[in-house]
């Protein structure tokens, strides 16, 4: 069906080349007007069930491509075509299937009446896949706003409750923010390079030896500092605790596990893509980065009380952690990256769905004494909840030690064994912190006789936590088809430059 | 089938069928089906005993399977004459623990009992692994049901002690992670393949050696923990004192043995140059008697009974220490026959302890005296168990101490005077408390109905005097077993007995 081959400076070959956004796209301008007419209960979540159907196609489109694999004709113009588009892509819209799984329920329980809640999680799926595809910087930027835009809205779209109208804001003015440090880099970029195509950047800056240019430099450091932002790096972090605290659940996890994975997936490309030849003036930046990031987010997350807040923290640790497999460098660092995004989002999802499980009112008031009894009150919830915690400390048996041991092997090879001991003691600080989850469940008593009996998992909801419980303890023993995958992948993610040469 | 080719497979995978069984069924027969599993392991792993090939120190009865290609990680797994006799420790302590726990764990059993058997596959995991990978993913493993049998069926203060177990644990073996790592690449590097094979990594450890020193810290640090040396102990007390019964006996029986069988197997045959350079190997003795003397001394003064125990814990594995690096024939092989007794005559130790403390409820050894004349036969075994621990000839203690003060004397003779005072300790402690608890005057109203041991009693406690009087009048059978292994490992260190190429501080005439 596909050409093996696809000419990208022809509109019929870019459209070709980009038929999962235009299945989307096409899917969530009609959902826009279904569901313009759709205000009850029951049309909510009809439309709910549409925006279902409409990522399963996309994803289906998607694997397709992957596994027709066509090849641009000359470099990437615009829009890249490689196995690490196809693979980050997969990631973002599997984030996407659960979010809106785990929204079909809660919102309903919430009392958030709005329709277009799922076209807006759509178009942010969207931009996350031009984000993660775009092989110029303009088309990640504009992928990135149209994530970003979506998210503002989303994490405001509980009208009644202030904490959502602060994460809101919160969200809406330091993004913006960040949004100017990016487009200030990639104007800064296009200023020492004559070009906002990644390959070209490369050929600009190993030719003409542009590593010490000044313009260049500050250009980096702009662009480095807006995807801090994006990924809530330390120093950048401050809007994440409030940001996803007040925000309804289900966006905080599509926050936490897609929003985040895109921002990430973006970082890698630009950084391998385009500024390799320039990688020293980076990769210090980006160790410390993650050294700074991994302990100052667990060491905050010790001292929360409330889950949310805590799993808050706990996901600026994870940055860190991705951060440190960015840092290892392209190859095995990109490999590493890819599948603790996958076993990441998973991870993540699956512990905000139990939260969302177990809380009320947006959940911002669940502290962890209220999971104080769960194991013998609900005994399978409160195993799905332990093997998060446990997937998400990376322990073994679970795929979270599987992406840890990678990223870990990854700077190890990198010669980087500071980043790795760091890395190990954060993960012994982050235990301070998911082990009381798993005592309050199992090891102490229920606060009181009824606490739990009124709990109601929902059809969808139970699928996501079940799903997602089992493909960790899966990947955690049986990792070999995804390692396999994300190493593909992550090799594949080169210089253009060197992809079109060899061929 | 040939029994060598499946059956350490099988004792991995019996202990989780069984599990998966436990919680499928019933309650009530909970316990039952975990006796009988636990038996039936038992009974698997007795043949090894038979089939071992003594006189050799390679690896027997070996297995690999395949599991993550890409990484280089196959899932081997082989025994040794070290290893074996932990292999039989565990499955023979398995069944004990289970007839132990059958009063004393009254709620939650199907999940009591369960643990119990994930966490004898996480043991015998540790024990048999020969790939770096499989060793820390069961190292780590076996952290979870320990954490939950604490946490869940543990005393008053059972919250901090699991948590103070866990964390103490993980801090180690994460820095182990990162050296496990380091070898694996430093090696692939210099030999072409990338492998986390223990033979593979130990055939090529020279490629290491420019980071060895940190390397070697990285496993001590762990291993250290674990069994626990004198400044990383202070989890032990707490761990032991809160588990429930099965708890502290496996716990002193087999968790502690797993660092001791690290350094064994890891860090010493890895870093054999940076273990026994000088600065080092003087730190770590001067460590271990500490440990000798300061357990038995904090021994000397608890007024818990259980707490004594664990106290006397890390002074028997002072011993074990001190023999490992001693490093001559006998003190290895002494150190072996220690890791084994102590996990006898401290496990029946703490048996003991939860018998008394299931019939009066305190563990304080003030609230009894003079308890031989109602219970004569607790008495009996109490006093013959405490004897065994003291190290008296004719039981399975005077063998192990004896065979490592003898073969630690020649390298390090003030080390070994020192540590032969902490016997004549443990005498003081033990003694002591038997007579506070068992005679004396029999002044307390209260015990004077204390029932005598009961036939499920007699059961958990005769096959440990069997052990005790058989390792104490009869160890050769032991000590041919571990000789080959013990011999190789001190060859390995010091190279053939003959050419005594690696200059070490021992004075010649111990090499012989």
């Amino acid at each position: 069906m596909i050409p093996a081959t696809l000419d990208l400076s022809h509109w019929g070959g870019l459209t070709l080349a980009l038929g999962p956004e235009v299945v989307l796209s096409v899917w969530t301008l009609v959902l826009t007007l279904v569901a313009a007419w759709r205000t009850d209960e029951e049309g909510h979540r009809a439309v709910g069930r549409l925006a279902l159907i409409g990522l399963v196609v996309t994803l289906g489109t998607i694997v397709y491509y992957w596994r027709a694999a066509p090849q641009a004709a000359g470099i990437d113009t615009m829009i890249a075509l490689d196995g690490f588009r196809w693979a980050t892509s997969a990631v973002f819209v599997i984030g996407a299937i659960l979010a809106v799984m785990l929204s079909l329920s809660y919102l309903g329980r919430e009392g958030i009446r709005v329709p277009e809640y799922y076209v807006l999680i759509l178009l942010a799926t969207l931009g996350m896949m031009f984000m993660g595809g775009g092989a110029d910087l303009v088309v990640i930027f504009i992928g990135l706003e149209l994530m970003s835009i979506s998210v503002y809205v989303l994490a405001g779209i509980n009208r009644r409750s202030i904490f959502a109208a602060e994460a809101s804001l919160k969200y809406f003015l330091l993004g913006a923010f960040a949004s100017g440090f990016l487009l200030y880099g990639i104007a800064l970029l296009y200023g020492a390079t004559g070009s906002t195509n990644l390959t070209l950047i490369y050929v600009q800056i190993s030719s003409l030896g542009l590593q010490s240019d000044v313009m260049l430099r500050a250009g980096i450091a702009m662009l480095m500092i807006g995807f801090a932002f994006k990924v809530a790096a330390v120093p950048f972090h401050m809007w994440t605790p409030d940001v996803y605290d007040g925000a309804p659940t289900p966006v905080t996890a599509f926050m936490a596990a897609a929003v985040k994975a895109a921002a990430f997936a973006a970082f890698v490309r630009i950084l391998v893509q385009a500024l390799a030849p320039a990688a020293d003036v980076w990769t210090d930046a980006l160790f410390w980065l993650a050294v700074v990031t991994m302990v100052v987010g667990n060491i905050i997350a010790l001292a929360q009380r409330h889950l949310k807040r805590m799993l808050a923290y706990s996901s600026i640790g994870h940055a860190g952690y991705l951060l440190a497999a960015l840092a290892s460098g392209p190859g095995l660092g990109s490999a590493a990256m890819l599948y603790y995004v996958l076993v990441y989002t998973l991870m993540t999802v699956g512990a905000f769905a139990v939260l969302a499980v177990m809380g009320r009112d947006g959940e911002r008031q669940t502290a962890i004494e209220d999971f104080n009894g769960l194991g013998s009150r609900r005994p399978w919830l409160a195993f799905a909840m332990t093997v998060f915690m446990l997937s998400l400390l990376g322990f073994p048996g679970t795929a979270g030690f599987i992406g840890k041991w990678y990223i870990l092997s990854a700077a190890v090879e990198a010669q980087y064994g500071m980043l790795a001991v760091v890395l190990a003691g954060a993960s012994v600080l982050s235990a301070g912190y998911y082990l009381p989850v798993i005592m309050a469940m199992y090891m102490k008593p229920a606060m009181s006789d009824t606490s739990h009996t009124d709990l109601e998992v929902f059809g969808a909801t139970r699928y996501v936590i079940g799903v997602t419980a089992v493909l960790l303890l899966v990947l955690g023993v049986w990792p070999n088809r995804a390692l396999e995958i994300a190493r593909e992948q992550g090799r594949d993610l080169q210089p253009d430059v060197m992809v079109t040469v060899s061929r | 089938m040939n029994y060598g080719n499946w059956i350490l497979d099988l004792l991995l995978a019996l202990p989780l069928v069984v599990a998966l069984v436990i919680l499928l069924g019933p309650a009530p027969a909970a316990k039952r089906v975990a006796l009988i599993g636990a038996l039936l392991e038992f009974a698997c792993s007795v043949p090894l005993w038979w089939m071992f090939e003594t006189g050799t120190a390679a690896m027997q009865f070996g297995i690999s399977h395949a599991w993550i290609p890409g990484w280089g990680v196959t899932f081997t797994l082989g025994l040794d004459g070290i290893s074996l006799f932990m292999v039989l420790l565990t499955t023979f302590t398995m069944p004990l623990a289970v007839l132990g726990s059958w009063n004393y764990i009254k709620e939650r059993e199907r999940a009591y009992y369960a643990l119990l058997l994930v966490l004898t596959t996480g043991m015998l995991g540790v024990f048999v692994a020969l790939d770096l990978f499989v060793f820390y993913v069961f190292w780590e493993i076996m952290l979870i049901p320990m954490y939950f049998i604490i946490g869940v069926w543990g005393g008053k203060r059972r919250l901090y002690a699991a948590i103070k177990f866990f964390l103490f644990t993980f801090v180690g073996s994460l820095l182990m992670l990162v050296a496990i790592l380091t070898m694996y690449y430093m090696v692939g590097n210099a030999s072409g393949t990338y492998s986390f094979d223990y033979a593979h990594l130990l055939a090529h450890i020279g490629a290491v050696d420019r980071w060895a020193f940190w390397l070697f810290g990285a496993f001590f640090l762990a291993f250290a923990i674990k069994v626990p040396m004198f400044p990383f102990h202070t989890w032990l007390p707490d761990a032991h004192v809160e588990a429930p019964t099965a708890g502290s006996v496996i716990l002193a029986g087999i968790l502690l043995k797993m660092g001791t069988y690290g350094f064994l197997r890891f860090a010493v045959p890895f870093f054999p140059d940076v273990a026994f350079d000088p600065t080092v190997s003087t730190a770590i003795v001067v460590l271990a008697v500490i440990g000798i003397i300061y357990g038995a001394l904090v021994a000397m003064v608890q007024p818990d009974f259980k707490k004594l125990v664990a106290y006397s814990s890390i002074s028997h594995l002072g011993f074990v220490m001190l023999g490992i690096w001693a490093l001559s024939v006998e003190s290895v092989e002494g150190a072996i026959m220690i890791m084994i007794n102590h996990g006898i005559s401290t496990g029946a130790l703490f048996f003991l302890a939860g018998m008394l403390y299931e019939r009066t409820h305190t563990r304080e050894i003030a609230a009894y005296g003079g308890i031989a004349k109602v219970v004569p036969a607790l008495a009996a075994v109490l006093t013959l168990v405490s004897l065994s621990s003291i190290g008296l000839p004719g039981t399975n203690g005077f063998v192990g101490e004896f065979l490592v003060l003898v073969g630690s004397f020649g390298a390090y003779p003030w080390a070994t005077v020192v540590a032969t005072t902490g016997v004549i300790f443990a005498a003081a402690y033990l003694l002591r408390a038997l007579q506070r608890m068992i005679y004396n005057a029999l002044d307390k109203p209260e015990l004077e109905q204390l029932p005598d041991l009961s036939k499920r009693e007699f059961a958990v406690l005769l096959p440990l005097i069997a052990c005790i009087l058989w390792m104490g009048l009869y160890p050769a059978p032991f000590l041919r077993r571990m000789e080959a292994s013990a011999q190789a490992l001190v060859e390995q260190v010091r190279g053939p007995a003959t050419g005594g190429s690696i200059e070490l501080r021992v004075p010649a005439e111990v090499v012989q």
